[in-house]
């Protein structure tokens, strides 16, 4: 089973708690997309494996939010496969609707519904896709949101939520389809440096859960601390891929090295 | 050093004294009725100036109106019928209304050529449509069975309007008028056109179906671009020779159909308006989440963007309502119409302005009632909403 194929051609790097060859979760082979004319991801490839924490950093416009939105579709791939939870995203609007079931998403500007109060925001999806009742909708999402320490806000509206609440409730939100991977596109760049912490807490420990997760981010303690690979993208190219030991101690590639020198110079 | 004094020893958490006086108001010129006053019309000379010149123009308009319309008013005359004398409000006409007219004819322009024994009927169907607006306008009767009180009202309007069942007597569309018929036509044309207006938007925004598109794309501006009185001329003379022999239409009907699909045109340009201003994010959240097309429409995507567009919206309604008026150019004797009749007899010749100062405050009523209710229902939706 390959893993963590980068196009630097480094060996594929495992971290304890993820056996090698478990069962790949989300499989990217050779995608290709253009916007327009402009080629914005060039054969990437990567495989994210059951229970693996992937974080992918990269400058802006490298491509590596259209990445993980190709995963659940909300950006189309023009070439190559992408592969979630063994069903191969297509046209079929069947396979995308099952792969948005197991598929949950944060997004950077939380994107919370402003006319549903934080326990409707939670218990929609639940109830028309999952056809759960809705007695068993509000408790489990009270559970998530209990977990992201805000039950007490159920019956507010997300406008009045600060944004680091909003964001925690996204994440509950998410959690409440019971997903099999989360993917988070900047969760945290749109927050007021001092909620950045309390959404991080978060996702710490949903990854000491065991939840499989794609993290954008530029928060480069959290990569060090929680993940089990990190990824560098640069011009739509995964550029070098490894644990976070080698990825921050000792980079290979000179885009990296720059990249690096530029994020953590300060 | 001195001792604070003792009523004021109180400490707050700090140690710092609390005030405990009352506290200071501001100046009484700045607040209040006199505040108001000095602020907006008496700030400067200028302003005091203009002021006061306003304020006799308002007065004195507003005395000629009071004289006309009250004090040398006519409020009834001699005889009835075609026996009327009308000389005692052609003696004064310019100086003093005659109000005589509408008590005269008031059931005329409100009915029309509705058999005048019948007339509780329309009557209570203004009622009824009056009744169904009213409960339709509360939000705790939002449910699925308004749907079917409204069903049952309208099915109750058509049994009183036509008759012929339950001993009613049967009375042919030609005879309706007056306000049941502008009633009508603004009520079925706006519960019509909405739901229409609401699919034709969505239709113009598919882009995976570019059939679809075209044909609302073409239907909106095909429709936009021509006059409604245009539409109403084809429905009423063109449409006719279509239809196979023997096959007739009612005209009524036939006008309503233009009203809808001309009205929903308009609609649809106002709600595509609101699906555009809805933030991409929305639309992604809701597929992250699994929702199907219709899902994301019915509990993301409408009730957001309709919120967003209720001033267009409304302001389209009334247009509407009143644009049906427009009907009277095809021969169908809506409000307008039978007020432009009500005057047509020798004897009534010339009080126009009182016949359409009366259903000028008809419509006035309807149409205020509507702006104020959708003033209402924005500051109830916006109330969770602060951002």
């Amino acid at each position: 089973m390959q893993q963590g194929t980068a196009r630097a051609g480094e060996a594929p790097t495992v971290r304890s708690g993820v056996a090698a060859g478990a069962k790949p979760m989300i499989e990217l082979i050779n995608v290709n997309k253009w916007f327009g004319a402009l080629h914005v991801l060039r054969d990437v490839n990567l495989s994210v494996s059951e229970r693996e924490r992937v974080v992918v950093c990269g400058p802006s416009g490298s491509g590596k939010s259209t990445m993980i939105r190709c995963i659940n579709r909300l950006e189309q791939h023009q070439e190559g496969q992408i592969i979630v939870d063994g069903i191969e995203l297509t046209d079929d609007l069947k396979n995308i609707d099952a792969i948005r079931r197991e598929v949950g998403m944060v997004f950077q500007s939380f994107n919370l519904f402003p006319h549903l109060t934080i326990l409707e925001n939670c218990t929609l999806a639940p109830i028309w896709v999952r056809k759960m009742p809705k007695k068993e909708a509000e408790e489990l999402a009270m559970e998530f949101l209990t977990r992201v320490r805000i039950p007490e806000q159920a019956q507010k509206y997300p406008g009045q939520l600060s944004g680091g609440q909003q964001q925690r409730v996204a994440i509950a939100r998410a959690l409440c389809m019971r997903p099999k991977i989360m993917l988070f596109d900047e969760p945290t760049s749109a927050l007021d440096p001092e909620m950045i912490k309390e959404v991080l807490d978060v996702m710490v420990e949903l990854a000491q859960s065991g939840m499989t997760m794609v993290v954008v981010t530029h928060e480069m303690g959290f990569a060090r601390t929680v993940a089990d690979r990190v990824v560098f993208m640069d011009r739509g190219e995964v550029v070098e891929v490894g644990a976070p030991t080698e990825f921050f101690g000792n980079p290979k590639s000179e885009r990296l090295k720059t990249f690096l020198s530029q994020i953590l110079g300060h | 050093m001195t001792p604070p004094p003792a009523q004021s020893a109180t400490l707050g958490a700090n140690g710092m004294p609390v005030p405990s006086e009352e506290p200071r108001r501001p100046p009484v010129l700045s607040v209040g009725l006199l505040g108001w006053l000095r602020a907006n019309l008496f700030s400067s000379w200028l302003n005091t100036a203009v002021t006061l010149v306003l304020a006799y123009f308002v007065i004195s308009w507003a005395l000629g109106l009071i004289s006309w319309g009250v004090i040398n008013a006519v409020w009834d005359v001699p005889g009835t019928g075609a026996q009327v004398d009308t000389s005692a409000c052609r003696a004064i006409r310019g100086e003093g209304a005659c109000w005589a007219l509408i008590g005269e004819k008031y059931r005329f322009i409100l009915f029309g050529l509705y058999p005048f024994d019948e007339q509780w009927r329309p009557a209570l169907v203004v009622v009824i449509f009056v009744a169904l607006y009213v409960v339709s306008a509360m939000r705790r009767f939002w449910n699925r069975w308004l749907g079917l009180v409204w069903i049952a009202a309208l099915t109750v309007i058509g049994v009183l309007m036509w008759g012929g069942v339950f001993g009613l007597r049967f009375v042919e569309q030609e005879r309706w008028g007056g306000l049941p018929i502008t009633l009508i036509l603004s009520t079925f044309g706006i519960a019509f056109a909405f739901p229409l207006s609401i699919l034709v938007a969505l239709g113009r925004r598919q882009t995976s179906m570019p059939a679809v598109k075209a044909l609302c794309v073409v239907y909106i501006e095909l429709i936009r671009g021509v006059p409604l009185i245009s539409l109403l001329f084809m429905a009423s003379v063109m449409f006719p020779l279509f239809l196979p022999e023997g096959m007739n239409i009612d005209k009524l009907l036939r006008a309503q159909v233009a009203i809808i699909l001309f009205a929903a045109a308009y609609l649809a340009e106002v709600v595509r308006g609101g699906l555009q201003a809805l933030p991409r994010g929305q639309y992604e959240a809701a597929d992250a989440l699994g929702l199907s097309y219709w899902q994301k429409t019915g509990f993301i995507v409408l009730p957001q963007a309709l919120r967003l567009v209720i001033p267009p919206l409304v302001n389209t309604f009334i247009g509407m309502f009143k644009d049906t008026s427009l009907v009277l150019i095809i021969g169908i004797f809506d409000l307008l119409n039978t007020a432009k009749t009500s005057i047509i007899e020798p004897a009534w010749q010339g009080f126009g302005i009182e016949a359409y100062l009366f259903v000028s405050a008809i419509y006035f009523v309807f149409c205020f009632a509507m702006s104020k209710y959708s003033q209402d229902l924005e500051a109830e939706f916006n109330r969770h909403r602060r951002r």
